[in-house]
């Protein structure tokens, strides 16, 4: 399994979640767990650039596939992602407990279709959680990451994306 | 390094795992193991194992199977396998030509990242009787395929849910088709839920004539549009009494109707 383009050591256990394993074993606690039974997609990760609910899957399940976390979207000390970049702009995110979560749903979203119609773009955050906010702000930072991702919107948008790294 | 503490973190019970590369080696699977499941999306299976709810001695992962997962033209209607996702019927331009109902339905199945994972012929097998699937397999009059050692067998849809997420398929046998008729009549799937995305407190699915509710029984129900509440005993809980669930049938069967 490659986990931010890393490759990893098979999990111990079978039943070790894939949310367990990134948190645990590989010390990537930027995944969060609340529920784990898929309703507040705090734990969402890429799964071959597709968002899933780490806490639904098995880690073992993860072999032979690449996992994009968190910690996967920008280098240490360099740019933010654009969708990152987004939720700091419109204030996107209070205590953070479910940021990962929001901003791994709309980058798996952006990845597979850059320029979203706007209900696409709100579905692809309805399946996520957020007890502070109250959900205005961030649903500005997802329109704002749209626009920050959009090939036409790049240039006033920040560099070094790291998509395809 | 992993610490012991860290090593019992674990949520589900002990199980053992197997991970075929066929569907004829997931058969044999099932045949030879002691109480297995089959593990497919995850998105209802995973939860129940989590909390415990669920102990099956043996998972067959069945993720590892190429080929299952193709959404393709038959009978005139839309066969999916048992590995197409949820989100990739939902995308599907033979499903939206062919079966639109069934497109739409996908729209209300949880949420698109549940979806990314989730399986059309995991739902019908779980069978739960709130989810929406079943009940559109039951309006169409589609059929599944199950697949074991001993061969392969169609249940029709009015035989496949026998009690709540309890179907007819044997425990060795694998779904791996559902099939669903194409929905060039009238159709309509409405349901009413607490929020957008949660398992509905009640739903109407119209296919032309036929009339299919879920919600409001241990399974998904065909219904007579002219009295669609007849005979039903719906359970009441804090979302909902019996008599609101019953009053959303009636509401939502003359919105369908009106479609």
């Amino acid at each position: 399994m490659k986990v931010n383009g890393v490759d990893r050591p098979a999990p111990a256990e079978p039943r070790r979640l894939l949310s367990d394993y990134l948190r645990h074993d590989l010390g990537l606690t930027g995944t969060h767990v609340g529920c784990e039974h898929g309703v507040c997609g705090c734990c969402t990760v890429l799964l071959d650039g597709v968002a899933v609910r780490s806490c639904l899957m098995l880690a073992v399940q993860g072999e032979g596939h690449q996992v994009t976390t968190i910690e996967g979207l920008a280098q240490d000390g360099g740019p933010l992602h654009p969708v990152q970049q987004a939720f700091h702009e419109c204030h996107g995110l209070q205590c953070g407990f479910c940021t990962p979560g929001f901003v791994m749903s709309v980058v798996g979203l952006l990845q597979k279709n850059p320029n979203p119609t706007r209900e696409q773009l709100e579905e692809s955050i309805t399946g996520n959680l957020c007890r502070c906010t109250g959900y205005a702000s961030i649903r500005r930072a997802a329109h704002r990451a749209a626009e920050l991702s959009s090939p036409l919107e790049g240039k006033s948008g920040p560099k070094g994306r790291d998509r395809g790294q | 390094m992993q610490s012991r503490r860290d090593a019992r973190r674990v949520k589900p019970p002990p199980f053992g795992y197997h991970a075929p590369g066929s569907v004829e080696e997931a058969c044999a699977l099932l045949a030879s193991l002691d109480d297995p499941k089959v593990l497919a999306g995850g998105q209802s299976l995973v939860p129940l194992l989590n909390f415990r709810l669920a102990r099956p001695q043996h998972l067959v992962d069945i993720n590892r199977i190429d080929g299952l997962d193709r959404i393709y033209e038959r009978d005139g209607g839309v066969a999916v396998q048992a590995l197409a996702r949820q989100a990739a019927v939902e995308d599907s331009s033979l499903v939206a030509r062919v079966c639109p109902l069934l497109g739409d339905a996908m729209r209300l199945v949880a949420h698109r990242v549940i979806r990314n994972r989730g399986t059309v012929c995991g739902s019908l097998a779980h069978a739960d009787p709130a989810s929406e699937l079943p009940a559109v397999l039951l309006a169409l009059g589609g059929h599944v395929v199950a697949r074991s050692a001993r061969g392969e067998r169609t249940i029709a849809s009015d035989g496949l849910f026998t009690g709540v997420m309890e179907t007819a398929l044997a425990a060795d046998e694998l779904l791996v088709e559902a099939w669903f008729p194409a929905s060039t009549a009238k159709y309509a799937i409405l349901e009413e839920s607490r929020r957008h995305g949660d398992f509905a407190l009640a739903g109407v699915v119209r296919a032309g004539e036929r009339l299919a509710l879920f919600g409001v029984a241990p399974t998904p129900v065909l219904a007579d549009a002219s009295d669609p509440t007849r005979g039903l005993q719906p359970s009441g809980d804090l979302e909902a009494t019996p008599e609101f669930r019953l009053h959303l049938i009636r509401v939502l069967t003359e919105k369908a109707l009106a479609a």
